[in-house]
């Protein structure tokens, strides 16, 4: 079995699978034994879709929502790769470092992002601010505990050489501790994004104005079974395109590695 | 990275990091800087948190919480591996199969597990089942995904000796790939019930009526802080002990292997 006769038969076994899902799908709306208050129809879906795009559902166009949640992400994300990854790579460089941090690190580290969620709110209310400390949680762990790693994966040899050169302590950073870590960093980026958008979509579940989550939300309250399947089609794609992101960001900025 | 550091050094350097990041903690909360109905002092969370496990809070002592909170966990987790590790060790060994599920798969990863949030309640309920669904769409993918890669990674020389033996399908996977697959998925187990975990924290938080994270939220309602903090701090605990349990049992197996 070469490899390309195997990418064919994967790709038609899933065309298959996907069609005779579809096909299943609205023959069963169609007939009706797929009940429509649990499982929408097809066309229903699509009402949802071209209404909460056109109209706009739960106080904002779909558009509007996916950005907001796409942008508290973004400001969550950021805010802890700028603390987590040099916290992380100090602590992997300097034992004494290791030594001071660790301990208050691990006492925060085995609780999950989502249970920061009611105290966030007790702290800063419904609003913008609360969802973008929990997302700061659910990515800070992951950024530290990884970019540490990542220093500690740094081969001694290249610190030994880059020592016995006499390199200056900010070029030390630059050129060895950052490019060598950034491998093992970027894997933990891309496990704390998904973890972030399961914390926001929780958040707004919970409380919020917009967002895809305040949207999925509205749509359970209404018992609107087509707008939900819209509003987890959307969460979906959110993190998929952020991912893409991430992965471009990732290959820029390690241009010496073959992809 | 730099030199080791003398026995005497790593307990000063951890107890003035433990001692400081308590300090600041009193300090922030005597000072009034915040007020004390946001950032109870540590001593007031270990009263509450000790008046908890005595007095019942909306209907339940702490550890009544968390007893039906394990309940949840356990019913999505085993549901989660009872359905996932065969269906990974099946996808290893049918072509067909992996085909099919694996697009499945690959479509339904970006849909973060809260985002079901809205379908669990109106499928299930939001007594039971509908809980137990969100835990078991966070604990799935990684028993899936460790049994398939087990199975996959089968030494090809043992998957020939057993066909030349004429193994029959069911021989195959229950007595070559699964035992070959052990490690695997054991480490998927572990990742799915940290992962199952959390899930079992978001599902509480918004739809339940009795456990840990329903009594955060009804702390939070009530702006007690300290309750919400006890929260975490017994989701925390009870997290970091199931994490222990089942890395003593991947050392077991790793030991028992010879690795």
């Amino acid at each position: 079995m070469n490899a390309g006769a195997d990418r064919g038969f994967r790709l038609g076994v899933g065309v298959a699978t996907f069609a005779a899902l579809a096909a299943f799908w609205a023959a069963g709306s169609a007939q009706q034994w797929l009940p429509a208050i649990y499982f929408p129809p097809p066309g229903e879906v699509w009402t949802a879709f071209v209404q909460v795009l056109v109209q706009g559902y739960a106080d904002g166009r779909l558009h509007q929502h996916f950005l907001h949640s796409c942008l508290l992400v973004l400001y969550g994300f950021v805010a802890a790769i700028a603390v987590g990854v040099p916290l992380g790579m100090l602590m992997g460089a300097s034992r004494r470092a290791e030594a001071l941090f660790n301990p208050a690190f691990l006492l925060v580290r085995p609780i999950p992002p989502l249970a920061w969620i009611p105290l966030a709110i007790v702290w800063l209310g419904l609003g913008d601010g609360a969802k973008v400390l929990v997302i700061w949680f659910a990515a800070f762990v992951p950024s530290v505990i990884n970019s540490y790693a990542g220093v500690r994966s740094i081969e001694p040899h290249l610190v030994e050489a880059a020592r016995s050169l006499g390199i200056p302590r900010a070029m030390f950073w630059r050129e060895v501790l950052l490019p060598g870590a950034l491998p093992l960093v970027f894997t933990g980026l891309r496990l704390s994004l998904q973890a972030c958008w399961t914390t926001l979509v929780a958040g707004e579940l919970i409380g919020a104005i917009t967002g895809l989550g305040h949207l999925l939300y509205q749509a359970g309250l209404d018992l609107n079974p087509a707008m939900i399947v819209v509003g987890m089609a959307a969460v979906a794609v959110a993190g998929a395109l952020t991912t893409a992101l991430l992965t471009l960001v990732e290959s820029r900025s390690m241009p010496w590695r073959a992809r | 990275m730099d030199e080791r550091l003398s026995r005497r050094e790593f307990i000063l350097l951890t107890a003035a990091g433990l001692a400081g990041f308590f300090a600041l903690w009193t300090l922030l909360a005597a000072s009034g800087l915040v007020p004390k109905l946001f950032l109870p002092s540590p001593l007031a969370v270990a009263e509450k948190f000790a008046d908890l496990t005595q007095n019942p809070f909306v209907g339940f002592t702490l550890q009544q919480h968390l007893l039906s909170s394990f309940g949840r966990f356990g019913a999505g987790f085993v549901l989660a591996a009872v359905i996932g590790v065969p269906l990974g060790l099946a996808m290893g060994w049918f072509r067909w199969l992996d085909g099919v599920v694996s697009p499945l798969f690959d479509a339904l990863r970006f849909v973060a597990p809260i985002a079901w949030v809205p379908f669990a309640a109106l499928w299930f309920g939001t007594g039971i089942g509908g809980p137990i669904l969100i835990i078991f769409s966070g604990a799935f993918p990684p028993c899936v995904i460790n049994a398939y890669r087990g199975a996959k990674y089968v030494e090809p020389r043992f998957i020939e000796a057993a066909r030349t033996l004429g193994a029959s399908h069911w021989q195959m996977i229950t007595e070559v790939l699964l035992p070959a697959s052990v490690p695997s998925i054991v480490a998927g187990l572990r990742i799915s019930a940290g992962l199952a975990w959390q899930s079992l924290v978001g599902a509480e938080l918004i739809v339940a009526s009795s456990g840990i994270g329903y009594l955060m939220v009804k702390g939070q309602g009530s702006i007690s802080t300290a309750t919400v903090m006890s929260g975490m701090i017994a989701i925390g605990l009870v997290g970091f002990v199931i994490d222990l349990l089942l890395r003593q049992l991947e050392a077991r197996i790793h030991r028992r292997r010879g690795r």
